[in-house]
């Protein structure tokens, strides 16, 4: 890497947006999601922020089963956030539907319909949980947009 | 143009200076917050790491006249902020010529009309709301700030910047200033007068459907706007002279006080309804603006 391209790494890392989608969730998990931003966890001393269009956000944190009302919801907002970009799957209902599985109405598991990066299990999962979830996939999407960068990025 | 007029453009006030300035500032605003809620806040660089990974991003490719026009308008915005330092008398003796008021309300302005065509030329219904309420919010402000500005050209009977710069013991130019300093939190978009990049109604307003290196150049340009607005009232209130190099330290610091206090504002209030803070500016300030106002042309004619 020379410097600039270790410049745009670091700052990969250092400063990613969250765009919360929230795909029938019970709010459990979205609630420990914006705990997260309270000042017993202040995600912001990590550069982690929430944004309010996924146009600005490098990384999308999915709650709840994928119920089929929000399905194309889903797929659209994904499309939205622009690349270099990761999934973080927030607590177990996109990870495997947990107690909805099954249900007629159901369409997950999430990473059928998306490519997930980062599962954060639990029901809900620990504010400290979600965290280091993040923060994990700053660094993937950071490696990402490295090695997509080397081998010359197909113009989206 | 003469080789001040440069430095004023390209050094001080102006790029070299106010790009890390405006970083600064955002930076300053953000750790303000968070230390009010007993937060830890963000790191010194989040605001250029921010910008840097902007840079990165791949955006969706746009054809035709709006793709233009929407690349347009946050570089025009950065363009005018820029000339606006440009001109602002932080040194007395330097650039200035007659009227240099008028064009630096102008171009303070600017950014704000682009904000609003950005909004209606990007297409998303938050966009358009989102600039209607920008719209509105100007107008309402603007009446005050205008007020505020010709209250103080008033007292000195002239529009000169230079000759404006710097304290004076008329009551009138302080009436003026407070005026500028009511106006500031509204054409910064800050809580209570955030309702046109209201969140939690209407994501992010008119930069809805901007990404990548166009919204860093807004945000860059938010930033120069926030070195603008409060430079125009550091320089009203210092006083000219001393060496330069503490006269631009004074400025960067009278600068950053407006910032915390501005940020402590933000972070202490509720956001207003769009009608709340047009009866804001149109009946409570504007009440103070135009006692301001006349009783500065009254002033006048007895002197």
């Amino acid at each position: 890497m020379n410097i600039l391209e270790k410049l745009m790494y670091r700052s990969r890392c250092k400063s990613p947006s969250l765009f919360h989608l929230n795909t029938g969730s019970c709010n459990g998990c979205d609630i420990e999601l914006v705990t997260c931003l309270s000042p017993r966890y202040d995600v912001e001393q990590l550069g982690i922020h929430l944004e309010g269009s996924p146009r600005h956000a490098d990384i999308l944190c999915v709650t709840g089963p994928v119920t089929r009302a929000t399905l194309e919801a889903v797929k659209t907002v994904y499309a939205q956030v622009c690349e270099p970009k990761a999934v973080v799957a927030i607590g177990s209902c996109p990870a495997s539907c947990n107690v909805f599985a099954g249900s007629p109405v159901i369409e997950g598991p999430l990473s059928k319909h998306i490519p997930v990066d980062v599962y954060v299990p639990g029901c809900p999962p620990h504010p400290d949980a979600i965290i280091n979830g993040i923060a994990r996939a700053a660094q993937i999407l950071a490696e990402r947009g490295v090695r997509e960068e080397a081998k010359g990025a197909p113009q989206k | 143009m003469n080789l001040s007029g440069l430095i004023h453009l390209f050094v001080f006030p102006g790029l070299l200076f106010a790009v890390p300035a405006g970083w600064f500032f955002a930076w300053g605003e953000h750790k303000a917050a968070a230390r009010m809620q007993r937060r830890i806040g963000p790191p010194l660089l989040q605001p250029f790491y921010d910008f840097v990974k902007l840079l990165g991003k791949r955006t969706p490719s746009r054809h035709g006249i709006e793709a233009d026009l929407l690349r347009l308008y946050p570089a025009l915005s950065v363009l005018s902020l820029l000339g606006a330092l440009a001109l602002l008398p932080v040194f007395p003796a330097g650039l200035s010529f007659s009227g240099d008021g008028i064009l630096l309300v102008a171009l303070l302005e600017l950014p704000s009309i682009c904000f609003i065509l950005a909004g209606f030329t990007s297409g998303s219904i938050y966009g358009e709301i989102g600039a209607i309420r920008e719209a509105v919010l100007s107008v309402a402000n603007n009446l005050v700030f205008l007020l505020a500005i010709v209250t103080i050209a008033v007292t000195q009977g002239t529009f000169r910047l230079a000759d404006l710069a710097g304290p004076n013991t008329n009551p009138g130019h302080w009436i003026g200033v407070l005026g500028i300093l009511l106006c500031i939190p509204a054409k910064l978009r800050l809580n209570p007068f955030s309702t046109s990049s209201a969140e939690q109604e209407i994501y992010s307003g008119p930069l809805t459907e901007y990404a990548g290196a166009a919204l860093g150049m807004w945000k860059l340009a938010h930033g120069l706007e926030w070195v603008a607005l409060t430079g125009l009232v550091a320089t009203l209130v210092l006083p000219a002279g001393g060496p330069w190099a503490l006269h631009a330290l004074l400025f960067v610091a009278v600068s950053f006080v407006q910032v915390l206090l501005l940020s402590a504002v933000a972070a202490g209030t509720a956001r207003f309804t769009l009608d709340r803070s047009i009866r804001f500016y149109w009946r409570w300030a504007a009440i103070l603006a135009i006692l301001a106002i006349s009783s500065a042309i009254y002033m006048g004619f007895r002197s």
